[in-house]
């Protein structure tokens, strides 16, 4: 396994910043993500949460912390700790999304832009897999990495002021899906009838960071009757746990 | 309960915010000016974070049904009982059938009504902070009916006194501490930020205030990284972003500074044009 040497920084009164490498690599994800296991399991009373990027992990206490050097020792030394993360169960989720007109609005855009039919940019776009990195942006909103370089798309200059809740975008080289309604510059191409966020479950988001995603294409027909069962809570996400 | 006979500019409920739920990509929310706050539900006996009442520039009419005990505190937006002003920062009692109402602004910009016992709204998440995709409703409207604690108020009026601190409202400085891309600066630009005084636009919410003057720079992005309440972006053009509570949980322009945690209580009560000075710690 590779050795990083994360770098700590103050991040205001109450949290420490830890960086790696800049990069968008799962090697890294796989880092952060059992980092913040170790430490889970340590139970550090005075700590309320951490959140993480690409290559960052915030950790965020309760308190002032009086002394930053200590404090970030203490947490390296976890870092470092040889205890063995067990798991590591991973899920891949099958994600339906209606690449239809209605929904792809600047299908013909990028189409025109990267010199592609329609046909192959839904091609492209649904047979990678995707790699759940981290949710942040908005309640949901699921940062992916995996996009076919074919696809990548600088950013609209000007970002539409509305866009649909369960709008599949490309922006640069990112995919992602509008959870909600919201301003947002990325390309949009199709809509998923998924609700990738629900306030009235413990845990809001069915995906985590390292579960994968697959996005395969529906019609509008099929759109219609999916979003008829999410509405009525009885939809049923194809999912598959990956072991490794 | 207290039925909202007129609303206000934006009036909302917030505790101390929603923890717990950054990894989801779910905002913190929560008071604005957490001093404030704290200082009406102290002189009420309550919680520190139990929910209030927030006002942004102009206050709501509300009407009491219900003997209860109330405070209001922050910004002085002239309160009035039936028609007779009353004091901020001291414990009223209301009676059934009573009146709230707010007149000019005369200092400051949020200002916070607690009840006794605290408002009594849905918890989402572990908060009862408003805001919008996570609370129905997000914001308070017109014939809305608030409940609150129906504790029968047990104290006499006397019960708190509490020395409290107005002298934020008039100072222009902005504690902050260097952010972790700070050091990506030129000299000359850090030297910038802590000379140069900035206007408050009006792009200004609970979510951000955007500063007016601009900080010319050729700092890349950064690959998207955790943001607080507090965090100074810089954009490209130039643009300063200062992230107040209900920013997002990640962002990916460059975080120059952080504001000391008392700092967002000073900016929360400052508004369009006004201006403000960085202060290095």
């Amino acid at each position: 396994m590779v050795e990083f040497k994360p770098v700590y920084k103050p991040f205001g009164e109450r949290a420490i910043l830890v960086e790696w490498p800049e990069g968008i690599d799962v090697v890294i994800l796989k880092d952060i993500t059992s980092f913040i296991q170790k430490i889970e399991n340590n139970n550090i009373e005075s700590l309320v949460e951490m959140k993480h990027g690409y290559n960052s992990l915030l950790i965020i206490y309760d308190v002032f912390i009086k002394d930053f050097a200590k404090e970030i020792q203490c947490i390296d030394k976890i870092y470092r700790s040889k205890e063995i993360i067990i798991n590591t169960e991973t899920v891949s989720w099958k994600i339906p999304v209606c690449y239809d007109a209605n929904f792809g609005v600047d299908l013909d855009l990028i189409s025109k832009e990267k010199k592609l039919t329609k046909e192959q940019i839904i091609r492209l776009h649904s047979e990678s897999v995707y790699t759940v990195y981290f949710i942040g942006f908005l309640p949901g909103f699921l940062y992916l990495g995996g996009l076919s370089e074919k696809l990548w798309l600088p950013r609209k200059s000007t970002p539409r002021l509305q866009v649909e809740k369960g709008a599949v975008a490309i922006g640069g080289g990112q995919t992602g899906v509008y959870p909600n309604e919201s301003p947002g510059g990325w390309n949009i191409i199709g809509n998923s009838p998924i609700d990738f966020f629900d306030v009235n479950k413990k845990i809001p988001c069915f995906a985590k960071a390292g579960d994968t995603i697959v996005f395969y294409p529906i019609s509008l027909q099929e759109y219609k009757k999916i979003k008829i069962l999410v509405d009525a809570k009885v939809f049923q996400l194809e999912s598959e746990v990956v072991n490794d | 309960m207290i039925s909202v006979l007129k609303s206000g500019f934006y009036d909302s409920i917030q505790d101390f915010g929603r923890f717990g739920f950054q990894k989801y990509g779910v905002p913190y929310s929560g008071v604005m000016d957490q001093y404030a706050a704290s200082v009406a539900n102290v002189l009420l006996g309550n919680d520190i974070n139990c929910a209030v009442m927030e006002m942004t520039m102009t206050g709501p009419i509300l009407q009491f049904n219900f003997d209860t005990n109330i405070c209001v505190s922050g910004a002085d937006m002239s309160p009035e009982l039936n028609g007779t002003f009353i004091k901020i920062n001291e414990c009223i009692s209301v009676s059934s059938g009573d009146v709230l109402s707010f007149g000019a602004l005369k200092f400051g910009f949020r200002c916070y009504l607690a009840v006794f016992g605290g408002f009594k709204t849905e918890i989402v998440l572990r908060s009862q902070s408003m805001y919008k995709g996570i609370t129905d409703p997000f914001v308070i409207k017109k014939n809305d009916v608030l409940f609150f604690s129906d504790a029968q108020r047990l104290l006499s009026k006397k019960n708190a006194s509490l020395k409290v601190d107005q002298s934020y409202f008039n100072s222009k400085y902005i504690e902050v501490f260097e952010g972790p891309e700070f050091n990506r600066l030129t000299k000359l630009q850090q030297n910038l930020l802590f000379s140069k005084s900035f206007r408050i636009s009006k792009d200004n919410s609970r979510m951000a205030y955007q500063l007016e003057s601009y900080v010319e720079n050729d700092l890349k992005p950064i690959l998207t990284s955790a943001v607080l309440p507090g965090t100074v972006q810089l954009t490209p053009s130039g643009k300063l972003i200062i992230l107040m509570r209900d920013c997002q949980t990640t962002g990916g322009y460059p975080r120059i500074l952080q504001l000391k945690a008392s700092a967002i209580n000073v900016l929360a009560q400052k508004f369009t044009g006004q201006t403000v000075c960085f202060k290095c710690l």
